[in-house]
């Protein structure tokens, strides 16, 4: 990866957004979908909170608003698998992998970029949308300071690195396993729970709380989702978002360690 | 015949034996941690809606069965589109069976036996809070082949948009997931208005809710007639008869792909 410019990754991003950008029934149907599933947990956390006003020390609006918070990053995330990591696992099976090991650019470098320029493309579509629909169905709240609402968006581009570095680990199981859906489809349960697309990680009692908040995936949505509600002020939200850095630069390494592993393999199946 | 075409597919499955179970364990942890979300809540609450935890799980898991149900039988439906576009179903269309059968026999699986075992569990465990007579035990029989037969219909009938356009697949979505998640609270959370959509529009309300009542011996909160906590059968002949009539005018509007 070394001496490649920065143009070139900005220029696979730009690639990948539109290439996403292509399938509009497709955005619009799952915006609509989001929408829906918006809905039916905002009404789900507004029984929760009205049993229970002031539950892992939100109150409703703060409730509501994860909610949406919550599909709006779903897409951008992509908790739920999907992105180029899904590409990436289809190309191991095939051997096209082949092809992209040659590139003059590092697998991981250009998977990541083009998956930023997706989530970038996910962003302003399905995440903006859900989110101006949640705010005119139900009492949203806004990040209270500029610092806050700075904050998030920082931590918005580490979720989805942190996300992706998720992803590409499982998508390389595919080196040595036939049939890496079931990695797969593990890896989705716990990304969905851990992160707090179920629940809010704030509700999880006891000792299941403090391992969620430990794991990567709370990087993923309630780290961005607590900055945005500003849960955080002062030296605790540089905290959290060196928590995201610190996984982030833990799982690259691992990423990079697996696939130096991986290529050796390739080579032997390829010789 | 979807008996033998569904065997076919078990035994293939099963050269991959370690896919194989992986792959189920994942589809039971998947729904397990629905239900662990449903205990969370319950640490921070007694009643939700108005109902007590084991009314809940009893909710969550006939609903969950009904999906689980539905959805090894239905198999590949949902994936109809992908088979336009590979040129697949053409060749199902010259083969003297009927197309339904094939598509939902076509890679059938068996890894959503993890889904309905851990759905069977919370059901069974809901189960010793219900004060049983034979007429509930029907009831509750009736509730999960309804359930089942309502999410088929459901699923069937949504797929068919993919004989319109290639793209818009994630619109079902809303429609039956979005009804199984809706399904595993109880319906006093909602307005009014979604209640009487669920009973009259998409009948999901009849997948759980209704007998449920019935099972829980409660009166309906919105004050609805008592015969709805018997009409299951009745919702779900109609939402299989309708998803067919939709599967049909789906078919014959097809017009291959060329490819």
């Amino acid at each position: 990866m070394k001496g490649t410019p920065l143009g070139l990754y900005v220029a696979i991003a730009t690639r990948a957004f539109r290439r996403y950008s292509t399938y509009r029934a497709a955005t619009l149907a799952g915006i609509f979908t989001n929408s829906v599933f918006g809905v039916i947990y905002s009404y789900a956390y507004l029984a929760l909170w009205a049993a229970n006003p002031d539950a892992g020390g939100y109150d409703k609006v703060d409730a509501v608003t994860f909610v949406w918070l919550g599909q709006a990053m779903l897409m951008t995330v992509a908790i739920w698998s999907g992105g180029t990591t899904t590409e990436l696992l289809e190309r191991i099976r095939s051997g096209d992998v082949a092809i992209d090991l040659y590139r003059p650019v590092g697998l991981i470098g250009w998977y990541l970029a083009s998956d930023l320029g997706r989530a970038a493309y996910h962003l302003v579509s399905r995440g903006l949308a859900p989110m101006l629909v949640g705010l005119v169905l139900f009492e949203l709240t806004l990040p209270p300071t500029a610092v806050n609402a700075a904050a998030f968006l920082l931590s918005l581009p580490l979720a989805v690195a942190l996300s992706f570095t998720l992803r590409f680990l499982v998508a390389c199981t595919a080196f040595w396993l036939l049939d890496a859906n079931g990695v797969r489809l593990l890896a989705d349960a716990c990304a969905i729970f851990f992160s707090g697309m179920t629940l809010p990680l704030v509700l999880f009692p006891g000792w299941l709380g403090t391992l969620a908040e430990a794991l990567p995936w709370s990087g993923v949505l309630q780290v961005p989702a607590d900055l945005w509600l500003g849960r955080h002020e002062g030296a605790a939200i540089v905290g959290h978002l060196g928590f995201q850095v610190a996984w982030l630069l833990v799982l690259l390494a691992c990423c990079q360690a697996v696939l130096r592993a991986a290529t050796r393999k390739v080579v032997v199946q390829g010789g | 015949m979807y008996g033998a075409i569904a065997s076919l597919w078990v035994r293939a499955a099963w050269v991959y034996r370690t896919s194989f179970i992986t792959l189920m364990v994942a589809n039971g942890l998947m729904t397990a941690l629905d239900a662990v979300a449903i205990w969370v809540t319950f640490a921070h609450l007694d009643l939700l809606g108005g109902f007590a935890l084991h009314e809940v799980a009893l909710l969550y898991g006939a609903s969950s069965l009904g999906l689980g149900i539905a959805d090894t039988l239905i198999g590949s439906v949902e994936r109809i589109g992908e088979y336009i576009r590979t040129g697949r179903l053409d060749q199902m269309l010259t083969k003297p069976l009927p197309l339904l059968v094939q598509v939902c026999a076509d890679q059938f699986t068996l890894r959503r036996l993890g889904r309905i075992t851990q759905a069977a569990v919370v059901f069974a465990w809901a189960a010793t809070y219900v004060d049983w007579t034979p007429a509930r035990a029907g009831v509750a029989v009736m509730m999960v082949v309804s359930g089942g037969a309502i999410f088929f219909g459901l699923f069937v009938a949504f797929s068919c948009i993919q004989f319109l356009t290639k793209d818009a697949t994630e619109f079902a979505n809303a429609f039956t997931y979005g009804g199984a998640t809706l399904t595993q609270y109880p319906l006093t959370i909602f307005p009014k208005e979604l209640m009487r959509s669920l009973t009259f529009l998409v009948p999901v309300a009849f997948v759980n809710w209704y007998p449920c009542l019935y099972l829980l011996g409660r009166d309906d909160p919105f004050g609805m007639p008592a015969w709805l906590q018997f009409s299951s059968p009745l919702a779900a002949a109609a939402m299989v008869g309708a998803a067919l009539l939709v599967w049909r005018a789906g078919v014959h509007r097809y017009t291959s792909t060329g490819s």
